[in-house]
């Protein structure tokens, strides 16, 4: 399970059009909400929506530089939701191994009571 | 299809029937996913399972016997799983030769909610990676020392 990852920071990353954001901060360094409303197919709005999501999850910060407010990625969070993803992907292998041992365990089963 | 996430496969020496009734059949479920299943496998059923001190409630979509199986599920947040709040996992039969069954696992996010066909399709086909290519990209932000 994901009990180790908290809902906040879950539900900021299960998001496909946050990671598309989070993509953009993190190839592009310091940028403005008006720069990745630029870049990306969905609206003005919903990039700042977006971008009040991660900042909640801690996933980025803003700061102010003149007229500006520019965002970044923070990469201690951003590492504990790689590290979360990754656990999602290793806990299916284990579940997907699990499955293969009871099928062929079944399997073999059934043949053997065939052949009796 | 656009917005899935993680996928994995494994192959079974097994015919689909049998892994079939290994994926779906809550006793058998409960020994490889949750503590406890409580579920009717058809479409639109409501269920519930259990981890631990912990539990969902799941959403049964698609029963097409032996090939297709899905379902939702929001762990750990309870509330009732839809599109938008939830996971989706789908599971895919093929099989291969009499005795051999690729099995492939689909766990998919939050939905790509007023996205236009033709934007959902670029983004796709820029994220084929998925989580994986997100993972490679993400490492090496993590590797840089923070500003």
């Amino acid at each position: 399970m994901t009990t180790d990852i908290d809902d906040e920071l879950w539900s900021a990353i299960a998001d496909p059009s946050r990671r598309r954001v989070i993509d953009l901060l993190v190839s592009n360094g310091d940028v403005s909400a008006s720069w990745l409303a630029g870049h990306v197919p969905f609206s003005r709005q919903a990039v700042s929506k977006h971008l009040v999501v991660l900042e909640q999850a801690g996933l980025v910060s803003r700061r102010k530089q003149g007229r500006e407010v520019l965002y970044q990625v923070e990469a201690h969070r951003l590492d504990q939701a790689t590290r979360a993803m990754a656990d999602l992907a290793a806990q299916w292998d284990r579940r997907l191994t699990t499955i293969k041992r009871l099928a062929e365990a079944a399997h073999a089963e059934a043949k053997k009571k065939r052949r009796l | 299809m656009p917005g899935l996430d993680i996928e994995r496969e494994v192959l079974i020496d097994a015919p689909a029937e049998v892994v079939w009734r290994t994926i779906t059949e809550p006793d058998q479920m409960s020994q490889w996913f949750a503590d406890r299943v409580d579920l009717v496998v058809e479409p639109g059923a409501h269920g519930y399972m259990q981890f631990g001190d912990q539990g969902g409630p799941v959403v049964v979509e698609t029963v097409d016997p032996p090939t297709r199986f899905s379902f939702r599920w929001n762990h750990p947040r309870g509330e009732e799983p839809v599109a938008g709040n939830s996971m989706l996992v789908e599971f895919t039969l093929t099989p291969e030769g009499d005795e051999r069954t690729r099995l492939r696992v689909a766990e998919s996010g939050h939905e790509l909610v007023a996205w236009p066909d033709a934007e959902k399709q670029r983004y796709a086909d820029e994220h084929r990676g998925g989580w994986a290519e997100f993972l490679d990209r993400l490492a090496s932000v993590v590797a840089k020392p923070s500003r």
